[in-house]
């Protein structure tokens, strides 16, 4: 077997060193009645060519490469070839957990770097090594949240993406968070922050919003913190579409920020694996969970980096640890460094200014839902016919259309999410607008 | 090495008493065996503490370690300069580097704890 | 010292915010097509960000240049041996990372129409019945993102059934060599945990067992081989017990890399389990992750698995969300699906002789290793091991040298240091797990290497004691780092 570095000749020699017959007799403890006595009912191996034959197979099942217009919290962006060049490399891709400081300051050093991106782009003091992905870093913050105020219960905005809210209820439920949902306005997409300010209490650990949230909408982050403060909760901003930091205005006033890097970092991928990421004030570092990478000297005074602040994490607090999270997604977030890296200060809002600019285009040629400022994502109406009438002729032109939401907003199943990167083209833009029109679906 | 004049716990906690007051800290048995503290993490003033029961904990890179209060009352005061400076436990674990000071409500509990010369022979068994 | 390590020279580089000039891209876009907007009308001028101030700015080149040079600072599998116990560091083919590139596999959107993805659903359905056959399960759920969290799902499944049955009940038993992340998730799914102490032999004390499980127990976490790489031969005796008493058995599959086409934890009366398939599955560990932890249940646990589930409609793979029990999602979407591709291409290759001889060959290699080290090292538990064999420190430590230092001046040898300290019922402990991957060279080179260090601790323990000597750094100073913590650059006032 390909992957086996020893020959049966081998294997003698070794069996003889420890004065054993046959291999059978390394397994002599295990009683009887529990070895399976026949062989795995799995296919037989097949060699690299027929594996990848499959794959590909597979792939050419698929419908991609076509525009796509479908967001919602994985987002198709250009990824400069140096990432995977780099990321691929064997010292990258297969090296374990950077424990040994010594043999992994390559590593470290990334790492340490995107801590520090991540810092810049979101205005806060501290970031980790990554999480997950981005629903798992916002019911993390949450629970962090619970930690530092010793209060009980989240408000959550509905606007922030449904499957986040879902994770958050599963997280919640078995340490007895209650949840509440602050309502979305129907005018402009964005909170209420009326209406979210009237679901705290002084119980309330946080309030949770995603900006851009769900609908693309950029939502009040500002008055939503001021209400937050006030009640003594503190503000968690979520986000899924990291290209938004490149152009958007970090929330001042938040306290943790929570959210998803794909964009910086892979193609969809049907769903993972993804990247998240939690940031916070220096009051708050102890509170964090995951790993952290810090600087400090070796012995003989050079700059190093090494893990740092163990004692919150799994292996050395067990039942107490802040979280029970052991991986972090180093190789995703060492793309996302490298990815950061190249586009760099500039390219990053170049980047976002393409998406605004090209999103704003298409949002202008149809029936939009909501009237707040958006991103690269936007509500349509869906007058003339159904969501998925739309889709079907879009499909039919060879475009991936949207995201239809009643499955997610009863109250908007008239309607549709669009999302519009900078991968999109003017063409593929004019002929989702045709098809929008009357008659267009035909 | 351990001060007369101090009551222990067979969790290597020592505490003084002041009138009504205990100043309480950790050993310097406890310090060695922690190696190098990083992080101290210590009560809210204000917190009532029971005897037997953790009052907060103290951090090495690679272990946390519960500090048990030695007496019962309400925590007056903490030691701020343990915040800055961690490594003050290391250092002078029976002075300098005092945790808190506790208002005590039940003197008779300090009939419980072990004196010097108990702690000593203690230490001497565990190592 | 062997022939296996040799210095050599590697480029310093500094931080890219050290190497950054106004000015400089690394990547261009296409210029816009359509008109730009003015950000500030669109959005709000409150709403658009001034400079991302201190963000690196270099060109392609210097990108590439950086990257490369940090990871000539790294070790890596494909540089030699991690003999990391627990954690299963075998070769990551790199067939996987070509599936896992499938253009059409890569580029699929997780909210595309299921009709147009059924090239991805077709490769989960496999692997979750690849999966529930190599352990003998009646169900497997793909969602969970890594080892741990695959844990936490298993546990909230155990609470989820026990509730349906009208009660959850309270405590979770968990060995005293247990891995970290077991108390943390049995403390997050609301649980407390009770230590159970293992036995003289490192095994879950069956006599004593019985009386532990009272009706407030939900469950028992154990590790099978245990992380003493030791068979917990009672293992059906403890399914029943817990089962008679209405609990149920939950397995950490960290060590599963001992048991695959050999025996099958479902057949031992395991009731859910989790998998790493960054262990067991040679899915590359990328400096901390991503992994992917999917567990696999009997059948009365199947209802409450996280949805969507997969089914077959009209011969089309579909999601099935109508599913009333579930405890929900524990991640948005559907799992580390890159991953997951990457663990079937690996089984694929493999087939059921490939896999079972990839088991013979990691056992009979931990076994090699033991066997040699023995005269040197001492072995506290003299049970046979499994994939992974733990020693102490102790002899050593005679001479002031602890197993901390031996595995830094292994470094010097050009290896990766086995596990320190772990497990906690192992005073001084050196775990070491070879894996199959390993040829017989680098394993003589590993015995050598570790034979030599025995005998630097007798003859010149401060070599030891300050190892490593050969890395770009030396030892780094972890209490200054904790003590105040340095988490990010700033520019230098």
């Amino acid at each position: 077997m390909r992957f086996l570095p020893k020959s049966d000749a081998e294997r003698r020699q070794m069996l003889e060193a420890l004065g054993l017959e046959s291999v059978e007799e390394l397994f002599a403890q295990i009683p009887p009645e529990l070895r399976l006595g026949r062989p795995l009912a799995l296919e037989p191996g097949r060699s690299e060519f027929e594996v990848l034959e499959f794959m590909r197979a597979c792939g050419r099942q698929n419908k991609t490469g076509l525009p796509c217009f479908l967001g919602a919290g994985a987002y198709h962006h250009y990824r400069p070839v140096v990432v995977e060049t780099l990321a691929s490399r064997g010292e990258f891709l297969t090296a374990y957990t950077p424990y040994q400081a010594e043999i992994s300051q390559g590593l470290l050093t990334a790492i340490f770097e995107f801590q520090t991106m991540i810092c810049q782009l979101t205005g806060m003091d501290v970031a980790n090594a990554s999480m997950y992905d981005g629903s798992t870093a916002m019911a993390e913050a949450a629970l962090m949240a619970r930690r530092i105020t010793g209060r009980e219960h989240v408000v959550v905005a509905a606007s922030v993406h449904p499957e986040y809210r879902e994770v958050l209820r599963t997280y919640a439920h078995n340490q007895a968070i209650r949840i509440r949902e602050a309502p979305y306005d129907p005018e402009s997409g964005a909170v209420n922050v009326r209406a979210a300010a009237s679901l705290l209490d002084d119980n309330t650990a946080a309030l949770i919003i995603q900006s851009p949230n769900f609908f693309g909408v950029v939502e009040p982050l500002g008055e939503l913190a001021e209400a937050a403060h006030a009640a003594g909760a503190l503000l968690i901003h979520a986000f899924s579409e990291a290209v938004s930091l490149g152009l958007l205005a970090p929330c001042e006033q938040a306290d943790i920020v929570a959210g998803e890097l794909q964009s910086f970092a892979l193609p969809p991928s049907y769903g993972g694996p993804y990247a998240g990421v939690i940031a916070t004030r220096e009051k708050f570092v102890r509170q964090l969970p995951g790993r952290l990478v810090g600087q400090t000297t070796d012995t003989r005074g050079n700059r190093a980096f090494c893990l740092t602040l163990a004692t919150r994490e799994q292996h050395i607090r067990r039942e107490k640890a802040t979280s029970n999270i052991c991986t972090n997604q180093a190789l995703v977030a060492l793309m996302a460094t490298i990815f950061m890296t190249a586009y760099g200060k500039q390219g990053l809002r170049e980047l976002a200014e393409q998406n605004l600019a090209k999103a704003h285009y298409l949002a202008a040629r149809l029936p939009l839902r909501f009237r707040g400022p958006f991103f690269n994502e936007f509500v349509v109406r869906c007058e003339a016919q159904p969501p998925e009438a739309i889709n079907r002729a879009l499909a039919g032109r060879n475009i991936i259309g949207g995201l239809p939401l009643a499955r997610f907003y009863p109250e908007l199943s008239d309607c549709m999410l669009l999302c519009v990167t900078e991968m999109i083209r003017r063409e593929d833009m004019d002929r989702v607008a045709e098809v929008f029109q009357p008659g267009g679906a035909a | 090495m351990y001060p007369e004049d101090f009551k222990y716990t067979r969790e290597h906690e020592w505490v003084k008493v002041e009138g009504d007051v205990g100043v309480v800290g950790i050993t310097f048995y406890a310090q060695q065996a922690l190696g190098d503290i990083v992080y101290v993490d210590l009560p809210k003033v204000g917190t009532r503490v029971e005897q037997g029961k953790p009052l907060g904990s103290v951090e090495s890179v690679k272990a946390v370690s519960d500090i048990y209060a030695p007496v019962s009352g309400e925590v007056i005061e903490v030691n701020e300069a343990l915040v800055e400076q961690p490594e003050l436990l290391n250092r002078d674990p029976h002075g300098a580097a005092w945790l808190a000071k506790i208002r005590l409500n039940s003197p008779e509990e300090l009939n419980n704890l072990l004196d010097a010369a108990q702690y000593q022979a203690l230490v001497a068994e565990e190592s | 010292m062997t022939g296996k390590a040799r210095s050599h020279i590697v480029q310093d580089e500094p931080l890219v915010f050290e190497i950054s000039a106004p000015g400089k891209r690394g990547c261009q876009l296409p210029p816009l097509d359509v008109p730009a907007v003015d950000a500030a009308e669109v959005l709000g001028a409150a709403n658009v960000r001034r400079e991302i101030e201190g963000f690196p700015e270099l060109s392609e080149v210097e990108v590439v240049r950086h990257f490369t040079r940090l990871s000539t600072w790294n070790y890596a599998i494909d540089l030699g041996m991690y003999p990391l116990g627990s954690c299963t560091m075998k070769y990551n083919p790199r067939a996987n990372e070509a599936a896992a590139s499938v253009e059409g596999l890569l580029w699929a959107h997780p909210y595309q129409p299921e009709e147009t993805v059924q090239g991805c659903l077709e490769i989960m359905a496999r692997l979750e019945r690849a999966l529930a056959e190599i352990t003998g399960m009646d169900a497997v759920s793909l969602q969970p993102a890594a080892g741990a969290h695959g844990e936490l799902t298993g546990i909230l499944l155990i609470r989820a059934l026990l509730a349906s049955r009208g009660n959850p009940r309270r405590k979770i038993l968990i060995p005293d060599s247990a891995h970290g992340t077991n108390p943390a998730t049995a403390a997050i799914a609301g649980y407390e945990v009770e230590n159970i102490r293992s036995n003289e032999r490192g095994m879950i004390d069956i006599e004593a067992f019985p009386s532990l499980v009272t009706e407030d127990v939900a469950a028992l976490m154990i590790t099978n081989p245990n992380t003493l790489g030791v068979f917990e031969v009672n293992i059906a005796r403890i399914a029943e017990i817990l089962h008679s008493k209405g609990a149920l058995l939950y397995m950490d599959g960290a060590n599963m890399n001992a048991l695959v086409g050999i025996t099958r934890p479902g057949d031992a009366g395991v009731d859910v389990l989790h998998l790493n398939l960054h262990k067991t599955f040679s899915t590359p560990h990328g400096g901390g992750g991503p992994g992917s932890g999917p567990v696999a249940v009997k059948k009365e646990l199947e209802p409450f698995l996280p949805k969507p589930r997969l089914k077959q409609v009209n011969g089309q793979w579909r999601w099935d969300y109508d599913r009333p029990q579930s405890i929900g999602r524990v991640r948005a979407f559907y799992g580390n699906f890159g991953v997951l591709v990457r663990a079937l291409a690996y089984i694929m290759a493999c087939g059921p002789e490939g896999l079972r001889a990839a088991t013979v060959d990691a056992v009979l290699n931990s076994n090699y290793v033991r066997k040699k080290l023995e005269p040197y090292y001492d072995l506290p538990h003299k049970e046979p091991s499994m994939h992974e064999c733990v020693f102490s420190d102790r002899r050593q430590a005679r001479h002031g040298v602890r197993t901390m230092d031996i595995a830094k001046r292994l470094i010097d040898y050009g290896f990766h240091p086995y596990t320190v300290a772990f497990p906690l019922i192992v005073p001084g402990a050196l775990m070491i797990e070879p894996t199959e991957s390993e040829s017989l060279r680098e394993l003589d080179l590993f015995i050598e290497a570790m034979i030599a260090i025995a005998r630097e601790a007798e003859e010149n323990p401060e070599l030891v004691r300050t190892a490593p000597h050969t890395t770009r750094t030396s030892r780094v100073d972890e209490v200054t780092a904790a003590r105040k913590p340095i988490l990010r650059w700033r520019p230098e006032r």
